[in-house]
């Protein structure tokens, strides 16, 4: 699998720094499980942060010093048994199975048939995420192979994460992992490959702006 | 440690809930990994999340099956862990006035690029393009090129 489609350094810096919203974050996480050159990035931008901490340290603590009380609390901790590997074991046979990475299971459990997933028109169902996000939305959209998403215009950012399956639009195809960041005022056509349904993640701070009469009426009601 | 944009009470909270957190998950620290620092950045700022935002962080899960693993050892694995945090703390100190402060807004204070750009009155695409810039100039120094 070759990624070819990657989030842009601004968001993956506001990933690493925490600051970026729930719901966009998890695009990022979900995508940085198909990308190693992402999760190397998120990893340098987080010793940033480790320098940045080290610096602000330094006047009470030398970094040295938090080398020394850690060593001493892993040999006082070392008789406790590793829980969080326990955990990480009992669960993993179901996610063998899964199309979802762990940041997304997560949320929204392994088995994606079984969600309630909400019709959007005769091709595409949505199944909105819970978050605590107050500035951007999180669902994960199923559209039917070889079928279109209604052209649509953005009144904000939309992230894209294509999770199985593959959708073309104007500007690229889009294949497991790569995610579409699309501005304010691009309009696009999304359209599932023939043969597997396209499921992916989508993330928005604002409604999408659809060209077509239905999905303009219908809009309101679905929260899309 | 605490100027993650809190009040002094609740950073006071998130310094000793990230110390007990420390504590707690010191077995999981790999010296070979991360280095001691840059943890204890990433736990403090999980603790920042979960208590100001009241968000949730989605994490990767290196034991996820789907994970797609590194093709080659990344330029990481062959630095010494003290090494990687000299080197950025030297590019950071050299960076420009204010790329550096964007830099430090953004993973000290914990500000979005939105709240920088109202905190320093200047546009969010600017914001963004000094985040950039010294990103780069921070991987360079990691002889990190791509």
């Amino acid at each position: 699998m070759t990624i070819l489609h990657h989030p842009g350094d601004e968001l993956v810096l506001g990933y690493a720094a925490g600051s970026l919203a729930e719901s966009w974050s998890i695009a990022i996480a979900a995508h940085l499980t198909y990308c190693p050159i992402c999760r190397h990035k998120v990893e340098a931008a987080e010793h940033v942060g480790g320098s940045l901490l080290g610096g602000l340290e330094e006047e009470a603590l030398a970094p040295s010093a938090l080398d020394l009380v850690l060593s001493q609390i892993k040999g006082v901790e070392q008789e406790k048994p590793e829980q969080w590997q326990a955990s990480i074991e009992e669960s993993s046979p179901s996610k063998q199975e899964s199309i979802l990475p762990s940041a997304l299971q997560s949320y929204i459990g392994n088995d994606i048939d079984s969600l309630p997933w909400q019709r959007l028109g005769n091709d595409v169902s949505q199944y909105l995420i819970k978050t605590n996000d107050h500035e951007a939305k999180a669902r994960i959209l199923r559209i039917k192979a070889g079928r279109p998403v209604p052209s649509h215009g953005h009144r904000g950012r939309e992230l894209t994460l294509v999770l199985s399956g593959s959708f073309e639009d104007e500007f690229s195809k889009f294949r497991a992992g790569d995610l579409e960041d699309v501005a304010e005022e691009t309009v696009h056509k999304p359209i599932a490959a023939a043969g597997d349904d396209c499921i992916c993640l989508a993330v928005t701070d604002a409604p999408l702006r659809f060209k077509e009469l239905i999905p303009r009426i219908l809009q309101p009601v679905l929260n899309i | 440690m605490m100027k993650l944009g809190a009040s002094p009470d609740i950073a006071e909270e998130i310094t000793q809930e990230t110390f007990v957190s420390v504590w707690r998950k010191a077995q999981q620290f790999d010296q070979r990994k991360s280095s001691a620092v840059t943890w204890i950045f990433t736990i403090a700022r999980n603790q920042r999340i979960d208590r100001l935002r009241k968000e949730r962080r989605p994490a990767l899960d290196p034991n996820d099956p789907l994970l797609v693993p590194n093709k080659t050892p990344t330029p990481f694995e062959e630095l010494e862990q003290s090494s990687i945090v000299k080197n950025v703390t030297a590019s950071i100190e050299q960076l420009p006035d204010d790329q550096r402060d964007v830099v430090r807004l953004s993973f000290i204070e914990g500000l979005s690029h939105q709240e920088i750009s109202a905190r320093l009155k200047t546009p969010l695409g600017t914001i963004k393009s000094r985040l950039r810039l010294s990103f780069e100039k921070l991987r360079l120094s990691l002889g990190d090129f791509q």
